[in-house]
Parts: structure tokens; sequence; C-alpha cells
């Protein structure tokens, strides 16, 4: 099946996800989330979900705030698509790391630790909260911890964190149907015949059906 | 299809355990047959009409539909109650050696897995039937190909499968119109095509059970059910039902306008409006019952409602359990006649479990960057695969290991999920913000994944038996799971890493991650393709194998195992194909001794 590599990597998550999780000394302040109960092995599926219908959201006020303006700086509104949290994103972050399964819990910590980092390094170098800069401070703060092969090695976790937010933000942004239409998904929609590529293009690529 | 009551009538001619591709193509051909059949599904009734969720978007979804344990699929995925893992329904490891476990996939649903499958439907070839023969590893199968080709032929015929015949070497022709006709690829498929063609690896359309078009309802019925007019009447009306895909919506989803094969959807509604077959849910087998005449008298099951044990009675007893679930049935029925377990005089059963080798690579592909949009959605993939191209280079000894592989691959414009575009960062350099979004319309429907799909040979080291303590919480022992992979295995995988980084290369793409050397490193844990078969093989011998070619035990002569656990190889063609004309066959031969009155 096409997305058995996707569960694959799930199921081999463990591994991959190691250095995410060599963050010992920001852990340790992170209070246990309570066990909670996830959906089950046979949830309605043909009902609409909001976050917090099925396990309670967890982030406080000030979280939200640092996360909302973060996902934003990542993926703004740039006039042929919304901003990440107008469709939703900060919930889907909120619904995240609060979920009760494996994934997510090692998330937690990571987003969290990483949240409370950026008003920290927010309040150093400029004295306000990050939700608070303006766009150039915010992009001096992200410019630094953007890239993680870059990263000086003070912001490695600072970037790793980053990559993680950015790849949350990124998946929950362009699993929405407002954003299909700016990166061009016009699936989803019945159709009496499947035709395939047009020609036209076919040829431009210089590929087709009498290839050999 | 209305499923009738729990309560269990009287007078069955044959209890068919499990309701999958086994259960339900054994059912179907009973039932059609005029035999009076019960059958026992573990899970709960499923409705796919009722319960697919065919448009819902990941944003409608918890987590925006992302696998957890509990959907290890997706949330969308149409498995219920089922996974890797089944609450309250445990199983063990002999070791706690990665390399040693096997991750059994299960689900309790009406229909089983077929609810959820890749629809890949191959047939084995000539090779595929005599491997030791062919290369003195593994069994023969006590069948050869020119047996099962007539079952193949109606498999698709009634299901629906589409493809071509391509007369490529063990990778037969279906006879002329049992396949509909391919959809149409999608450009990355095309590219792959002509760049794997340069490597000399076939790319030809792919074998889906998914209707391209509607089903032959006028020339088919007489063709599957020759002098059966009843039988005829009834699938003609159910090919008419089900609608032609609608080219939208994943098939893991389930169907609910009966487009693709799931036995809910096209097994069971024929066989349940013959008045032949009466199918009750909720019904765990913990065991066959044995009379003192040495024949089977029924089943043992507990009704999961009430918790209350019962007992029905037939004069033939088939398990389709899936293949492990059938051992496990089989080992759990211990009588003084069968102290190690029903129909294991040969000591077999539990015995060479076998799994797909899996392993798998994706690349991004810079001559897929922004295209102009399209729709990609498609049967929802594999117009395309590559067959196994390397029989010739491993009769001379070669490649190192003794059995082939086939290719499936993927790329194009899906629907994106909450995994989309992750890892973005190793091609932008970083970027966020308004780059980001430049980046992402960029990249979006580049990348290519490849999947080898390969075959292992049975072997001593994977098998599973009772442990002697764990219950499950219906107080059924458990199974306990032995694995080990053998060179043949790893090398493959090896091989497969390296193919498709070649392919990628080709393309003028980039690998995403690491080609993966070490085989043993490369290959998916044992039951991580979910292709597991063995168990209870069929051969020409009582003294070696537990079944005959008729699925029919050696050791008792009215119980049947019409699933996957009687497979004495896995050739890397996806197994429920072979199931399903497996059981097609087995049932004609029940039906046709119970007519002799010789069971």
């Amino acid at each position: 099946m096409t997305d058995r590599r996707t569960t694959i990597k799930w199921m081999l998550g463990a591994a991959a996800s190691m250095p995410l999780l060599n963050y010992r000394a920001w852990t340790q302040e992170v209070t246990a989330w309570p066990a909670v109960r996830g959906y089950g092995g046979d949830p309605d599926l043909t009902k609409l979900y909001h976050p917090g219908d099925v396990w309670p959201l967890t982030l406080s006020a000030a979280q939200w705030r640092t996360a909302k303006a973060l996902c934003n700086v990542i993926l703004p509104d740039d006039g042929r698509s919304p901003s990440a949290d107008s469709v939703g994103v900060v919930d889907f972050i909120d619904e995240w790391v609060s979920a009760p399964y494996p994934h997510q819990l090692q998330d937690r910590p990571v987003v969290l630790e990483g949240l409370a980092w950026m008003d920290a390094e927010a309040l150093l170098r400029f004295e306000k909260y990050f939700a608070e800069l303006d766009e150039s401070q915010q992009h001096a703060i992200c410019d630094d911890i953007c890239y993680e092969p870059n990263a000086k090695s003070k912001f490695a976790r600072a970037a790793a964190f980053f990559a993680r937010y950015r790849d949350l933000t990124v998946g929950a942004f362009y699993s929405t149907p407002a954003a299909w239409k700016d990166i061009g998904y016009i699936g989803n929609v019945p159709l009496t015949k499947f035709e395939g590529p047009p020609a036209e293009l076919l040829q431009k690529l210089g590929l087709g059906p009498n290839d050999k | 299809m209305s499923i009738p009551s729990r309560a269990v009538g009287k007078n069955y001619d044959v209890i068919v355990v499990g309701s999958g591709a086994a259960g339900g193509q054994t059912a179907y051909t009973l039932s059609m047959e005029g035999v009076k059949v019960l059958m026992l599904e573990a899970g709960r009734k499923y409705v796919p009409e009722q319960e697919t969720p065919m448009f819902q978007t990941p944003d409608q979804a918890p987590l925006r539909g992302a696998s957890t344990p509990e959907k290890a699929f997706g949330f969308y995925d149409a498995t219920v109650e089922g996974g890797w893992s089944v609450p309250g329904e445990p199983y063990v490891q002999s070791t706690s050696d990665p390399h040693g476990r096997f991750a059994w996939w299960r689900s309790r649903m009406l229909g089983g897995r077929t609810n959820h499958w890749g629809r890949i439907s191959l047939r084995n070839g000539p090779y595929d039937f005599k491997p030791h023969t062919r290369d003195g590893l593994g069994f023969d199968w006590p069948i050869s190909y020119a047996d099962m080709e007539p079952y193949y032929d109606k498999v698709e015929r009634l299901i629906g499968v589409y493809g071509t015949s391509e007369g490529l070497e063990n990778t037969p022709n279906s006879a002329p119109g049992c396949l509909l006709p391919p959809p149409a690829p999608l450009v990355s498929d095309y590219l792959v095509q002509q760049r794997a063609r340069r490597l000399g690896i076939p790319i030809v359309a792919g074998h889906r059970a998914v209707l391209t078009q509607q089903l032959d309802f006028k020339r088919s019925p007489a063709l599957l059910h020759p002098g059966n007019l009843k039988a005829q009447k009834i699938i003609a009306a159910h090919m008419q039902q089900r609608a032609a895909c609608i080219w939208a919506t994943d098939c893991g989803r389930g169907c609910s306008i009966r487009a693709n094969y799931q036995s809910t959807t096209v097994h069971l509604p024929p066989a349940v409006a013959t008045g032949n077959l009466d199918i009750v849910c909720d019904a765990m087998v913990s065991q066959v019952v044995l009379g003192r005449n040495g024949l089977a008298k029924g089943v043992k099951y507990v009704d999961k409602i009430s918790g209350a044990e019962h007992q029905a009675s037939a004069r033939v007893v088939v398990l389709a359990a899936s293949a492990c679930e059938t051992a496990r049935i089989l080992l759990n029925s211990k009588s003084t006649l069968f102290p190690n377990g029903l129909a294991n005089s040969s000591g077999k059963v539990g015995r060479y479990i076998m799994d797909t080798v899996g392993s798998s690579l994706s690349g991004q592909i810079p001559l897929l960057e922004s295209l102009p949009p399209q729709n990609e959605d498609g049967a929802s993939g594999h117009a395309f695969y590559a067959p196994w191209w390397g029989y010739q280079d491993q009769k001379n000894g070669k490649l190192g290991f003794a059995r082939g592989y086939h290719i499936e691959f993927g790329g194009g414009r899906r629907m994106p999920g909450a995994g989309t575009l992750h890892g973005l960062e190793r091609f932008t350099g970083g970027s966020y913000g308004t780059k980001l979004k430049e980046d992402a319309r960029r990249y979006y429907g580049s990348f290519v994944g490849f999947d080898g799909r390969g075959e292992m040979i049975p072997n001593e080291n994977s098998y599973c038996e009772i442990d002697p303590q764990m219950k499950d919480k219906w107080g059924i022992p458990v199974l306990r799971f032995h694995w080990k992979w053998s060179e043949h295995e790893t090398r493959q995988a090896a091989h497969m890493q390296k193919t498709f980084a070649d392919i990628v290369q080709a393309m003028g793409g980039r690998v995403m991650g690491k080609v993966v050397s070490d085989g043993a490193e490369a290959i998916a844990p044992g039951g991580f393709i979910i292709h597991e078969v063995g168990g209870a093989i069929m051969g020409a011998d009582r003294r070696t194998s537990v079944t005959n070619e008729w699925c029919q035990t050696w050791d008792v002569k009215n119980l049947f195992l019409t699933d996957g656990a009687v497979f004495a190889s896995n050739a890397d063609k996806n197994p429920t194909l072979t199931i399903m004309a497996l059981a097609w066959r087995s049932a004609d031969h029940i039906a046709d001794r119970m007519r002799r009155k010789e069971l």
C-alpha cells in the first residue's frame, strides 16, 4: 500500500526521532502529562472532529500566544493562501502535544520547551515576548535556528525544535482544503473519467505511452 | 446486505471461521452451490456503505488523520479494532532481539483485512508453485499453475481486477476478458517507466482489484457459475449494483460504492442473497471440537458481547481465520487423539510462517517540480509496477539470493496529510515564511517512493507456537512467535535499495535519506508487510505437510484450511488473489464431495 511506508516510518519512528529526544535538560522541567484516552480502535470515521473533542487541550494562554506567532512566522499570509493560524494550525499543535500517543508524547516536551525557549530568547535579545516582536526581530531569532546543519552549537537544541515545529506546522497547514488550492492539489472530487496527464505536458517532458 | 441475528440456527453443512478473502470466497462458492453455511467472525459487523469516510479531509480528523497505535494506517483507514496490537488479545515474542520478532497484524471486523488492503492482485506464476524443483530451496506445492489458472480467471472475473497480460516470464497472462482496463498513469509513472526501462527493468500495468469500469454482468455470470441459473442471477444483480471507480478517495478507507474488492461488498452480499449463508459476528472461535469418530464436529466460540461460550456444529469445518489465527485454533484444539494440536500429526502446524520481504526508498525528482496542477488521485496508486526481471540472472547464480521481488511505486499530487512536505529543509536550506510557501509549491508532487515486495523462503526458525502461560481476555491461549530472515531475504533487501537508488538517479533525482547497504537493516521487520502465510502448509506427503492439495487436513478429512496458512511458499506476488483462487478451488471440492456424500 502506498501509505505503508509512512506506517513503517511510524513504527520505526522511535529510532528516527532519537535526536529530538535528546533533550534531557529540558524534559526534566516538563511536568508529567497525565494519561488520557485516545479515540480507541473503533472511532466513528464519518464524524467531524475538532481539536479537544477526544482529549482535552493543554496549552496555556501564554504558550498559545507564542505558538500562534511562530506558526505565522513559518507560514504567513502571502496573498495566495492564508496564515497558518487562520486554518487552525495552532489548534492542531495544541491537540498534537496534548494527545496520549507515543509520537505525540515524544513531541510534547520538545514543543513546550521550544516555545519557552523562543520567549526566553526574545526577552534576552529584545526584552519582549516572541509574539510581541516585530517581524525583523522575529526573523533575527529564527534565522539562527531555521537550519540545523548551519546552527551554532549553542542553538542546536533550539534548531532541532524549530525543525520539528516547522514540520508540524507545514503538515497541519497543507492538509487543509484552503492550502490545497495554493499548493495545487485539486483531487478529492468524483470524476466520471480519469484521463491522466494532458498530451502536451507529456510531450514537453519527453514522456508518453509510446515511450519504450 | 442483512446480517441475520446472532442466534445460530441448526443443520449447517459447513462452518466457515473468518470472513475475509478466504472466508468470503469459501462462503460465496459454497452458498452459491446450495450448501448451508454458518460464518463466524471474531470482529464486529461492519457496513461499508454507511461507515466509509469517502470524502472526509484530514482537517476533519483528530491529528489531521496521522497514524497512531490505534489507527496504524491513519485515522481514515478502514480497519476496526486492529493493528499490530489488539487490546486484550496479546501475543508473545520469543526474544527481545528486534531481528527475531514478528509483528502480527489483525483486524476485528466483518470482512477482516480485506476492508483496508492495497488491492494489489497478482497471480503466482508456474515457478512459484514449484520453487524447490527449480532451485532446491523451500517446498513445492502439490499443485501447479495449470491447476490454479482457471480459478485465477474466475476470481478476477468475479471481484474485478485491472491490468494487462504482458507475457513476461513467470508473470502469467489472464484469459481474454478477465482483466479490466488499467487506469491512466501519472506523469511520475511515465517517468519511472522511461528511466527504469533504460536499466532493463520492465514497467507494466499494475493489477489491482478496482473497477475501472462496470463488471461484465451479461457474460461473466454464466462463466462463473455454469449451469447454475440461480447463482448467475444473483451475481449478475450484484455486479450491476457495484459502481465503477469515481477516481477519488483512497482505497484503504474502504469503498461505499463497492468499486473495489472487499469481502463485505463483493463476496458476502451475494452469498447472503442465496439464503444459504448465516453470519454471526463477535464470535471468537477458540477451538475445533473433535468427535469420537475422529471427525470434526464443530467449533467452540466465545460470544464477545455476552462472554458466554457456545458450540456450533456442522458436517464440515473450514478455518479461514488468517494464517496465524488458523494455526492458533488448531494448536489450541487438543484431544487425546491429537495431544499436540488438531491435524498436527506431522508436527508442522505453526511452522514455516512467511512474510514478504519489504524495503523502501524515495527520491526527489527535479523534473517533476513546479508542474501544472492536475488531479492525480486516479485509482489511488499503482497504475504501473515492475514485475521481477532477474529470473535468468538468478538461474545463472549471479545475484546471491534465490528469489525475486517486484517493485511498487508511486508519486504525484496525492492528497496532502499530516506528514506532507516534512523534512523539506534538506532541499531548502531551512526556509520559512513566504519563501517556504514558494518552496512548498515547487516541491509538492516531486517525490516518488519505491517499495520492494519480495519472496521469503520458508525456514525452520520462523514459526509460532502456543505460549505456555499467557491467555487473551477470552481465556484463549495466545501465540508465541519466532522469527529469522535468511541471507536470501536480507541480500534481496539490499538489492532493492541499490535498485531504487539507481532508478532515482536515472530519473535525475536525489535519494531521500540513506541507501542502506546492510540487508539486515534494510529489510522491514517480520510481519510489517502483512503478507504472512504458512503455518499449516499443503504438500504431497502427510508426514511433512498439514493439508493435501484441496486444503483438506491429512488427519481429519472434514476439516479444511482455506486461508494463507496452507501456502507452501510465499512468492513476491501479494497473496490475496492466490488465497481467493485456492479457497474457490477448495470450496468446489467440498461441494462436490458433499454431493457425492463423501463428506
